[in-house]
């Protein structure tokens, strides 16, 4: 009965988060018009060279993803410090886990489309061919999203109690997501470019023990880091 | 679950709270039995907000213990927050979803069905012509009483109630004692933060000062609420 509840307070959660951003338009559009033009930026910085530009498309990519993320995480608890909806929020009965995985749920979708966009940007932008093991590639960027996901929308409600969120959400989660960056970029890199030396597998493995143990760790602290 | 070891509703020894080196709660002790009804005074900062929030579990004692129904604040967060029925200051509510939309989430989130009892919680309100419309165009007052709305969707054994009467109109005021009263002759308590006794003339059962963080009076509220008695008349 109490799991059945959990379950659906985290799908009222993930069911609001989207409603209000879906209905305020601003936030999707301006996170997703971000990721293109950083993409873009980095177009221009990189220069007219095919080659080059092929060869530097997954880190943009994913830095592109990164940052537009960010914004995203924010506005997650931003919609709940505004007329002071978080203290009602932690009001409620229940585990305050349930919010977090109710922010995980609605976040991953969020940055999940804004990942499409990007993505499809970025094979435009940066003339990459789409490689034959392509579902892999896409079970890289799923791993690499959940990575995002789970530490930007932790360390979001951590920043959400400073008066300088705004500033401390990208110093305190660019440092943690380093591996995840890592490991999604050198996958990415190696699907993109045949595999050759069979080594998007072991990077795969490290973003996959990564998302685990960090998902875990952030679950079982999150009751924590929303408390004053 | 723990045991329940105590029959008040509120049980309250030294509590303190500080931020950074500032003291704002310097070692409160109340008591609250069920069906009282209690009026929290206090001037600007003395720690009337600071102290129900720490009932409500919104933030933790620096030092001393506070027990509501007999569950222990601190160690038994999930188990008080079933008890209670919390009022901010601040509505806390979506201004992206319909008063319809906000209600059905609160009903979510404390396990309550989603059905006519909103629909009811929002004509007690008189919300009713303006069930599917955005809070983002609700005046202050709309918002409180949906935020009234939103307390009666189930019925808590402790009502925290922080300046309930702000941005209320006479009509409002009127709501907000009756759904008060109601929930003290059902045997459930409430502490209610005020700021003056005047809205409140005849609710209240006993009023309590706090003055630079401590209890400074608790006295009968000069005019106390009539209280109904099974079997009497």
């Amino acid at each position: 009965m109490a799991f059945r509840d959990d379950v659906r307070r985290i799908r009222a959660i993930a069911w609001k988060d989207l409603t209000t951003e879906r209905r305020s338009k601003a936030g999707f559009n301006s996170v997703a018009a971000l990721g293109v033009t950083i993409l873009v930026l980095f177009g221009f910085a990189l220069g007219p060279d095919a080659q080059a530009l092929r060869e530097a498309a997954p880190g943009a990519l994913w830095l592109s993803a990164l940052f537009a993320g960010v914004l995203a995480f924010n506005r997650s608890y931003q919609v709940e410090l505004e007329s002071g909806a978080l203290d009602q929020l932690l009001q409620y009965p229940g585990s305050r886990w349930v919010i977090y995985v109710g922010k995980l749920a609605a976040n991953s979708i969020f940055v999940g489309l804004m990942l499409v966009i990007v993505v499809t940007a970025g094979i435009a932008l940066f003339q990459i061919r789409i490689p034959a093991a392509w579902p892999s590639l896409i079970g890289v960027l799923v791993l690499g999203a959940v990575g995002l996901v789970v530490l930007g929308t932790f360390y979001a409600a951590m920043a959400s109690r400073s008066r300088a969120r705004e500033v401390l959400l990208p110093l305190l989660l660019f440092p943690m997501l380093v591996p995840v960056l890592l490991a999604a970029m050198s996958a990415s890199k190696a699907l993109l470019n045949g595999d050759m030396m069979h080594e998007a597998g072991a990077w795969v493995k490290l973003l996959t023990a990564y998302d685990v143990i960090f998902l875990i760790a952030t679950l079982l602290a999150f009751e924590y880091v929303i408390e004053v | 679950m723990a045991t329940v070891q105590s029959e008040l509703a509120i049980e309250a020894h030294g509590v303190a709270r500080r931020f950074g080196a500032r003291w704002v709660l310097r070692g409160i002790t109340l008591e609250l039995r069920p069906g009282e009804i209690v009026g929290l005074l206090g001037s600007n900062g003395s720690g009337k907000t600071t102290l129900l929030r720490i009932f409500g579990t919104l933030l933790k004692p620096s030092a001393g213990t506070a027990r509501i129904y007999g569950h222990d604040i601190v160690r038994e967060p999930n188990d008080v927050r079933e008890d209670l029925g919390f009022l901010a200051h601040t509505p806390g509510l979506y201004d992206d979803l319909t008063a319809r939309e906000n209600l059905r989430f609160a009903a979510e989130m404390l396990g309550q069905p989603v059905g006519a009892n909103l629909d009811a919680a929002l004509e007690r309100v008189g919300l009713t012509h303006v069930t599917n419309e955005r809070v983002r165009g609700f005046s202050a007052g709309m918002q409180r009483r949906l935020a009234l709305a939103r307390l009666l969707l189930r019925r808590p054994r402790l009502l925290l109630l922080d300046e309930p009467y702000s941005n209320l109109d006479s009509a409002g005021i009127a709501l907000m004692n009756s759904i008060i009263v109601e929930a003290g002759h059902a045997g459930g308590g409430a502490l209610v933060v005020l700021h003056e006794l005047a809205p409140a003339a005849g609710v209240l059962d006993r009023t309590i000062t706090i003055v630079n963080g401590r209890v400074a009076e608790s006295a009968p509220a000069p005019a106390p609420r009539v209280r109904i008695v099974a079997g009497a008349g």
